[in-house]
């Protein structure tokens, strides 16, 4: 027998235990977008409420968070306060109403308030479905050009905020002044 | 015991009917139905991770299901269809990957892996087979006589 072999049992566990740590924070449900540094895909919608038809053209100018976002969402409605505190500060957010009934969505807004500068009206999923939406609440960030720089999937709150999405979008608010 | 059993059969014959979503399409020919179930079973549901999204019941299964019915009815080649999906939900949702530098592990490293074997194998073979042939052949004329000594005294103790 040899003396290296001797350490072997030790080094194989070594190895499994990192990869077993490293397991640990894995998050296997949150997929990593294919749509990150892509244009926000074309569309042609309606608004929730019905009095104008939106545009990818709509959003561009300055960089916004876009919220996808249904009334049959549990998490939405536990993100939804956020959004209302974050729009209060001037945070340009935007929302698609996805697969959802149209007068709950309106009933929705009106009740617990709205958060968006923009409502797209995405009844039949086909905006979702070009963002690679996989269930709501999904929010991605995109800049004054309408390209998509980070997509976050679940609830957005304060700490989803500060750590994750404000130093992004500040730094394209400070990107989009000249 | 006997209720133990019933029971268990009874779950098992309920696994079996809860697979797999039904939805009724109707395709232009055979070769376009088979297409679609090839698709859909090549396709992995990005809300439920572990399943295909014919297997699926998800709303976003059945979503990507009627893209792909709406897609093969416009006349589509699979690449397409299967490029569409990637474009949007990323390569986590092909149970077949592309071969690409980030995959060749991927595809590769089983076969490697089983090489790797055999090679060992081989080596581990020929060591041992070494020592013991060329002990033998190298056995001197004295040694010879003092193994034939000791059986013959083996063979006397009997």
């Amino acid at each position: 027998m040899k003396r290296w072999m001797m350490v072997l049992p030790l080094a194989v566990f070594l190895l499994m235990a990192v990869f077993l740590y490293k397991g640990l924070f894995l998050k296997p449900d949150e997929l990593p977008s294919a749509m990150i540094g892509k244009p926000f895909p074309a569309f042609s919608l309606a608004s929730t409420q019905g009095d104008r038809s939106l545009t990818q053209a709509d959003l561009l100018g300055r960089p916004a968070l876009v919220n996808v976002w249904a009334t049959w969402c549990p998490s939405c409605k536990v993100e939804h306060p956020y959004l209302n505190k974050l729009a209060e500060q001037g945070v340009v957010i935007h929302g698609v109403n996805y697969k959802d009934d149209n007068a709950a969505a309106l009933k929705w807004l009106a009740e617990f308030h709205n958060p968006y500068q923009l409502d797209i009206r995405d009844e039949q999923g086909t905006l979702g479905l070009d963002l690679g939406v996989y269930g709501a609440p999904e929010t991605f960030l995109i800049d004054a050009k309408g390209i998509i720089r980070y997509k976050h999937v679940g609830i957005v709150d304060a700490t989803v905020w500060r750590e994750q999405l404000a130093p992004l979008y500040q730094g394209l608010v400070d990107e989009a002044k000249p | 015991m006997k209720r133990w059993l019933a029971a268990a059969v009874l779950g098992l014959s309920l696994v079996s009917v809860a697979k797999a979503a039904i939805d009724t399409y109707q395709f232009r020919d055979d070769a376009e139905r088979e297409r679609y179930q090839q698709l859909t079973k090549e396709l992995r549901c990005p809300k439920c991770q572990n399943q295909d999204i014919a297997d699926s019941n998800a709303p976003i299964a059945a979503d990507l299901r009627r893209e792909i019915f709406r897609m093969l009815g416009e006349g589509q080649s699979n690449q397409q269809i299967v490029a569409f999906m990637v474009d949007r939900y990323g390569d986590f949702v092909r149970y077949k990957p592309a071969l690409s530098g980030r995959t060749w592990l991927l595809w590769f490293g089983p076969a490697i892996l089983l090489a790797g074997g055999f090679v060992m194998l081989a080596v581990i073979v020929r060591r041992r087979r070494q020592p013991l042939a060329s002990g033998s052949a190298q056995l001197s004329v004295e040694e010879r006589e003092r193994l034939a000594k000791l059986l013959d005294k083996e063979a006397t103790h009997d």
